[in-house]
């Protein structure tokens, strides 16, 4: 293998694109050729670095360099300065880096900001904006005037609940750890977010990172650790620079090194940048990755707090559920559990997705109904539309259908009705999404993301996905449904984690809660939404007025009609891209 | 014992010691849970999920921390909610495990199931076949039929080279990892990796060479499916075709336990081995063998074979003979003459009897030696201070220190490298290591000196008294020693040292403790045991007598020259009567390890053409020097030693062949534990004491002074596993390694 001491990670989102990145990447590629620097720097592709707004954006690690807005002609000067000369080319760095608020507007009424609450308010950048939030109090007070075992009742009294997926109480996760006898132990944040399409982590540790950083300081007091890692995904770089800088920071002002404010207690911490997989984000595996091993889950027990990192007492969770603790000791326990139900306390941060009016970052108390979140916060479906599902939970979540919309979000009626609190993944689907479908995109995920340790997710998430797919394709078979119910069974009480044990949910939900439309698939050949490509055909009606867009769109040439006249689609021919019916003026073309 | 811990399995009690998990604890009362990943002899990693048991601990009241019971004074189980992997969950005390729920069979049926999904049609032409895990646990419990169907198969690639002697069938594979495991903890080559992952997870090498290891072989015996083979066995035959017979590698001093799989040719019209497969014994190589012991054995049926006497005709040729005018030739040559007898170290105990016994009782005038004559000058001080007879490696661990001096381990005993490591890496021993270069077990020492070249026997007697010091308070002391670049005076020079060292620090004669010699071959010690001690004749005599003698420094200058020998090697071909030897497969024998553990092998194969074993030979020309002797079978020689020879007395064929049942059980109806290897059905042979064991071995040997580096002896080239010789040199899957490493030895 190759080593290479420094990468550069080009943004090819759309935006990046637009303004040339892949022009870029080509005139670095032949400038690190020319000046001899190729097999030392290597040139890598990447979403979404910055917001895009300055773009082409790259980024050079480990410098943590975020360099923007060069040209072409640029590129020679760029190269020779930084990569020869090791000096920071100024005139390209992103000096400010700006709020998305897209991702997260304006608190609503329904909303409380406990984890969010610095988000977009302050500069993450800078320590003295987040001490001026009361940043590091907690931290003082905890040093000052609490024994890791007051703290860890607090955490206790508190009832927060890891917000990483499981939802195991964090106070007792840290009881375990403490009562561990070997050493050193290990603080853990688990920083992977890999649900496709969250974010909620990554805004805070870009917004806020600080609050996590003094969290897991305090957690590494209560459970008597000085050492700790952040294992952030590697398609975070912003994420990784502002941890960074946090880090440094807070070292610099005696926060984080030996004797941390004159205590006695000493913690440092470290980022580690992600293998990239799914499956990393598991407890067991992140670890694992964290050692330099392939990020594979092994079976718990023993589990991290007795048997952890390089075999060490080490506590893993999430970004959330740190973020949370300095408020927790701040304002005390009480005022935490004053929020949410019985057993679920505090608040929750759900990356709102879908056919809503209102999409991004919302922070509510637990508790709340669904419907509030809806229609509340995300003011509705688009368009006027008919709600038919909300997805809950992210990749092993589940689908809910509109009679469970006044039902509490909290983990034990999440998983009565067959779904899960997740990581905070929350999808609005309308009355156009055939679930089966739907059922058949997370296994395609899953499938992916299986590691293949063990026997039943890597081989049953495969046969699930097959039989999905048919259905889809229109070659569903009777028995096919009571298959799928067994597969579901079978895998979750066999598989070695979490991803194969909650794989089958999506599955098993949508077959408990929407049954009838599987069955118009199998066995009426037929797809209920209008979504699966086997069991639909475009016609074109009466509305149409010859214009022959639809024609000259069509990349096959399925589509025949004389200008003026009524167009026909040859059924045969037509492949269901749906182009047609998108660039028809006159809404002629319907699904059938 | 006392930390054993009580808990019922089905309801039947049994009581096993701490840090047991359930799979063992099972086996230990003939519950055999099905396993595809787990293997005693490897980390468990919980990855296959067909062990999944019902597992439940006595429920605790949390108010008085006492266990909650039944009115009839039963405690009450809390069940766990999900099942669990019996191969990872150590046993505890009042664990109660169900392994018979319906919930249990249902989930062994859909693991079989979905492996099987993704599984060839194969068994018909798969090398496992017959002797598969697989195929056998899913007649067990497998269902009956499969729900998926036969084109959602996933295809692969087969007979994928994952070296030159390794195969893999990826469409077999069902991903264990257990040759992953094996390769990186146990052999510690770490040449094997998943790749990719899910559905298209595979097994890869990544070696330079691919799969470079001298253990691949045992990959093979322990992958629970056909999905591992050798290039050697690969569709050879089929695993219930073969006959077995015990037998023990003659190759290096460990003596691992071996099976020869046997099967009539019709093809060459005779017999002939198909494969060596390791033959439990936990006191030897448990189920291990190293590669050359695995491959070597094509000599046995080499094109060359020598079948006929030869004797040099007038015009100095070697022709064809008669057994009867070729014996009566040498008891001729040899009657009232000055004979000098050599006799290789891989010769059996038995015909080394009969040879030192013809010079000791029937020639009036003559000598005897080994070959090689190094181990010779040492093999009185490893055998007085070898290590005790009680000694078992796996017991070498916490508070032990290894000491390995001027040898290399791997090299030159390989299997007690993959011991002796997890002695270190696993249990905790101390390695110090004293070499004048590096070799892999110096990757485990704490503690590495590094001396000039031939240096070796100043450096022992300048530490004898510091290491002795040191060396005091350690529980056991295993000196493990080779004879590189040292002459026979300064071999011997190291041994004394070594000794004083044991002596002094109050390890000699202790179980555990002891010399551990690097001999050149197998049966090093035991030739040398049988030897009478004549002195060396120097100059020119009148017959030299040479039995399987492969080093031309060796042969006594002579004017008639006799050689038994399995092929015309040099050395024969300049002889003036050759007569054909048997090779080890094909007659019975015994042979002494290098830790004195005495082994029998038995007859696997007819012997090829008039060859007749060694000691056959020896009697026939015996008999016609006068002597009465009347040995129908070795078992009769090797009685009649042991009534003289003091080391082997009490010894016999029966107690040698005599089995303990070995933990963990290999060879039983589900094969889930040692993969093919096989179960010990020959005897695992019987260590004899340690002279020092007795007592007056407790002062020390003189002091000694090392003698002067030895020019000569600096030339010799280090042991390497794959060196290159008469035997090896006829194994064509072992030919590319061998080329290697003379290459690399020429370049050295
Ligand atoms: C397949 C899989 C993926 C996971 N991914 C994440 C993740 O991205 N972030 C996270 O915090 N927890 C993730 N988890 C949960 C972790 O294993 C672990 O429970 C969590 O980090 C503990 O932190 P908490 O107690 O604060 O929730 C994942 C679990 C599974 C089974
Ligand atoms: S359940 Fe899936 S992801 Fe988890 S260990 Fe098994 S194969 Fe890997
Ligand atoms: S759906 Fe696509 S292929 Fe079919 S007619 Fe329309 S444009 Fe053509
Ligand atoms: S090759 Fe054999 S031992 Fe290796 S992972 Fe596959 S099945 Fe297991
Ligand atoms: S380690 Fe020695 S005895 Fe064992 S198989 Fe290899 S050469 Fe033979
Ligand atoms: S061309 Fe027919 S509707 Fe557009
Ligand atoms: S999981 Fe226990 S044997 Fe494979």
């Amino acid at each position: 293998m190759k080593y290479y001491r420094t990468h550069i990670l080009i943004c090819v989102d759309p935006e990046c694109l637009g303004k040339g990145a892949h022009d870029i990447e080509d005139a670095l590629q032949d400038e690190l050729v020319a000046q001899g620097l190729i097999d030392e720097v290597q040139v890598l592709e990447t979403p979404r670095i910055g917001d895009c707004s300055h773009g082409p954006e790259m980024m050079v690690y480990p410098d943590g360099v975020h360099y923007v807005g060069m040209s072409v002609d640029d590129i020679p000067f760029l190269v020779e300065e930084h990569f020869l000369k090791g000096r920071v080319a100024k005139k390209f760095l992103l000096t400010k880096v700006e709020v998305k608020d897209e991702e997260l507007g304006a608190p609503t009424s329904k909303e409380v900001r406990v984890v969010l609450r610095n988000c977009g308010k302050i500069d993450p950048e800078n320590i003295e904006d987040y001490i001026a939030e009361d940043g590091y109090e907690a931290l003082a007070k905890v040093l000052a005037s609490y024994t890791p075992e007051k703290v860890i009742d607090e955490m206790l009294a508190s009832g927060l609940r890891g917000r990483g997926g499981a939802g195991f109480p964090a106070g007792r996760k840290w009881q375990f750890c403490r009562a561990s006898k070997a050493t050193p132990k290990f603080v853990i944040c688990n920083a992977d977010e890999g649900d496709p399409g969250a974010f909620m982590n990554r805004r805070v540790l870009e917004g806020d990172p600080h609050a996590v950083v003094e969290g897991m300081i305090i957690a590494a007091y209560a459970i008597g650790s000085s050492r700790g890692y952040i294992y952030c995904r590697a398609e975070y770089p912003l994420a990784v620079r502002t941890l960074n800088i946090a880090i440094q920071q807070a070292r610099a002002l005696g926060l984080l090194g030996e004797d941390i404010l004159g205590s006695g207690f000493s913690f440092d911490l470290e980022v580690r940048i992600g293998a990239g997989a799914f499956v990393c984000g598991e407890e067991t595996a992140l670890m694992a990755s964290i050692e330099g091993k392939r990020g594979e889950p092994r079976p718990r027990p023993p589990f991290p707090a007795v048997s952890g990192l390089w075999a060490k007492p080490s506590n893993v969770n999430n970004v959330e559920t740190y973020a949370n603790v300095p408020q927790i000791m701040l304002r005390g326990a009480q005022w935490y559990a004053s929020m949410g139900t019985e057993k679920s306390k505090g608040t929750k941060t759900f990356a709102l997705a879908g056919d809503v009016n209102h999409t991004g970052l919302i922070e509510v108390p637990l508790g709340i109904n669904m419907r509030e979140v809806v229609y509340d916060i995300a003011q509705g479906i688009k368009d006027g539309k008919k709600l038919k599902a909300v997805q809950i939970g992210g990749p092993m979540g589940g689908c809910l259908p509109e009679e469970y919309l006044d039902r509490p979000i909290d983990y034990e009626s999440l998983a009565a009705a067959g779904t899960i609190m997740g990581s905070g993944g929350l999808v609005v689907m309308d009355e156009d999404t055939c679930m089966v479908d739907i059922a058949r995109f997370f296994m395609e995920f899953i499938q992916d993301e299986s590691c293949g340790k063990c026997t039943p997710c890597r081989v049953g998430t495969r046969r699930m996905l097959e039989i999905l797919q048919r259905i889809c394709k229109g070659d569903g078979k009777d028995g096919d449904i009571e298959t799928l119910e067994m597969l579901c069974r079978q895998i979750k009480s066999t598989s070695l984690c979490g991803l194969g044990q909650g794989a089958p949910n999506p599955v098993e939900s949508t077959l408990k809660h929407f049954r009838k439309e599987y069955e118009a698939h199998i066995y009426e050949k037929r797809c209920p939404a209008k979504v699966c490509k086997g069991l639909i055909r475009f016609d074109i009606i009466d509305a149409c007025t010859g214009c022959t867009v639809c024609a000259r769109n069509c990349p096959v040439g399925a589509i025949t009609g004389e200008r003026r006249k009524l167009h026909v689609i040859d059924a045969n021919t037509c492949i269901r891209c749906g182009i047609c019916m998108q660039v028809c003026n006159f809404n002629a073309i319907v699904i059938n | 014992m006392a930390d054993l811990i009580n808990l019922t399995i089905d309801g039947i009690p049994v009581a096993v010691p701490r840090g047991m998990v359930i799979v063992d604890a099972a086996k230990k009362i003939d519950n055999d849970i099905p396993v595809f990943c787990y293997h005693p002899k490897l980390k468990p990693v919980g990855m296959c999920r067909m062990c999944l048991v019902d597992v439940g601990t006595p429920k605790i009241d949390p108010a008085t921390k006492q266990v909650v019971r039944t009115e009839d004074g039963k405690p009450v189980i809390a069940w766990m909610p999900k099942l669990q992997t019996a191969c990872t969950t150590p046993v505890s005390e009042g664990m109660a495990v169900r392994t018979n729920t319906k919930q249990v069979l249902d989930a062994r049926n859909n693991v079989l199931e979905f492996l099987l999904t993704s599984h060839p049609l194969d068994c018909p032409i798969c090398d496992k076949g017959g002797e598969c895990p697989l195929q056998n646990l899913t007649l067990a419990h497998g269902p009956g039929l499969s729900r998926f169907e036969y084109e959602a198969k996933q295809h692969n690639a087969k007979h994928v080279p994952l070296g030159d002697l390794i195969f893999l069938d990826r469409e077999r594979c069902i991903q264990c990892s257990r040759c992953i495991r094996f390769q990186d903890d146990v052999a510690d080559d770490h040449v094997l990796q998943f790749h990719d992952r899910g559905r298209h997870m595979e097994i890869v090498t990544f070696s330079d060479p691919p799969f470079d290891s001298y253990f691949g072989g045992n990959t093979t015996d322990i992958c629970p499916v056909g999905a591992l083979t050798t290039a050697d066995f690969r569709f050879k035959a089929r695993p219930w075709e073969l006959d077995s017979t015990p037998s023990v590698c003659t190759h290096c001093p460990v003596g691992c336990n071996i099976s020869l799989n046997t099967r009539l040719e019709t093809r060459t019209g005779g017999h002939e081995i198909k494969r060596v497969m390791p033959r439990q014994n936990e006191q030897v190589n448990e189920i291990w063998t190293c590669d050359k012991g695995r491959f070597v054995h094509h000599f046995t049926r080499a094109e060359d074979r020598l079948t006929h006497p030869l004797v040099r005709d007038a015009r100095g040729k070697l022709v064809e003979s008669t057994w009867e005018a070729a014996l009566q030739l040498v008891a001729d040559k040899a009657r009232g003459a000055r004979v000098s007898g050599v006799i290789g170290d891989r010769i059996a105990n038995e015909d080394a009897h009969l040879f030192g016994s013809l010079f000791s009782d029937v020639l009036k005038d003559g000598a005897v030696a080994m070959s090689p004559a190094i181990p010779a000058a040492y093999a009185d001080i490893a055998r007085a201070y070898g290590v005790g007879k009680d000694t078992d490696f796996k017991q070498l661990g916490k508070g032990d220190t290894i000491l390995v001096v001027n040898g290399d381990l791997e090299e030159s005993a390989p299997v007690w490298f993959l011991r002796l490591r997890q002695a270190v890496v696993d249990r905790g021993a101390k390695l110090v290591i004293a070499h004048d270069r590096s070799s892999k077990m110096h990757r485990y020492a704490s503690r590495i000196v590094t001396y000039e070249l031939g240096m070796a026997a100043h450096w022992a007697s300048e530490q004898t008294t510091e290491l002795s010091a040191e060396l005091k308070s350690a529980r056991n002391v295993l000196i493990v020693f080779g004879d590189e670049k040292l002459s026979a005076e300064g071999a011997r020079s190291l041994a004394r040292s070594l000794a004083n060292i044991l002596i002094e620090s109050g390890h000699a004669g202790k179980a555990n403790s002891g010399l551990l010699p690097l001999y050149p071959h197998a049966n090093t010690q035991g030739v040398f045991d049988m030897l009478p001690a004549t002195t060396v004749t120097t100059g020119k005599v009148d017959v030299a007598w040479l039995v399987g003698v492969g080093n031309a420094a060796d042969v006594p200058q002579a004017d008639f020259t006799v050689v038994q020998e399995l092929f015309l090697t040099d050395i024969a071909n300049n002889a003036d009567v050759v007569l054909p030897a048997l090779s080890f497969a094909e007659r019975d024998g015994s042979f002494t390890s290098g830790d004195r553990r005495v082994q029998r092998f038995y007859r696997a194969l007819p012997g090829l053409g008039q060859g007749k074993p060694d000691w056959w030979i020896i009697q026939e020309v015996a008999k016609r020097l006068g002597a009465t002797w009347q040995y129908h079978g070795t078992s009769e020689v090797f009685a009649q030693m042991a009534q003289h020879n003091p080391y082997y007395a009490g010894l016999s064929y029966e107690t040698l062949s005599q089995a303990e049942p070995q933990w963990p059980p290999v060879g039983r109806a589900d094969l889930y534990y040692g993969g093919t290897a096989y179960d010990n059905s020959g005897g695992i042979g019987s260590r004899y004491a340690a002279p020092a064991e007795q007592s007056g071995f407790n002062s020390s040997l003189e002091p000694v002074v090392a003698p002067p580096v030895d020019m000569e002896a600096l030339q010799h080239l280090p042991h390497t596993l794959y060196q290159d010789g008469e035997l090896i040199r006829r194994s064509k899957v072992l030919s590319g390694h061998v080329r290697a490493q003379r290459k690399e030895a020429e370049t050295a």
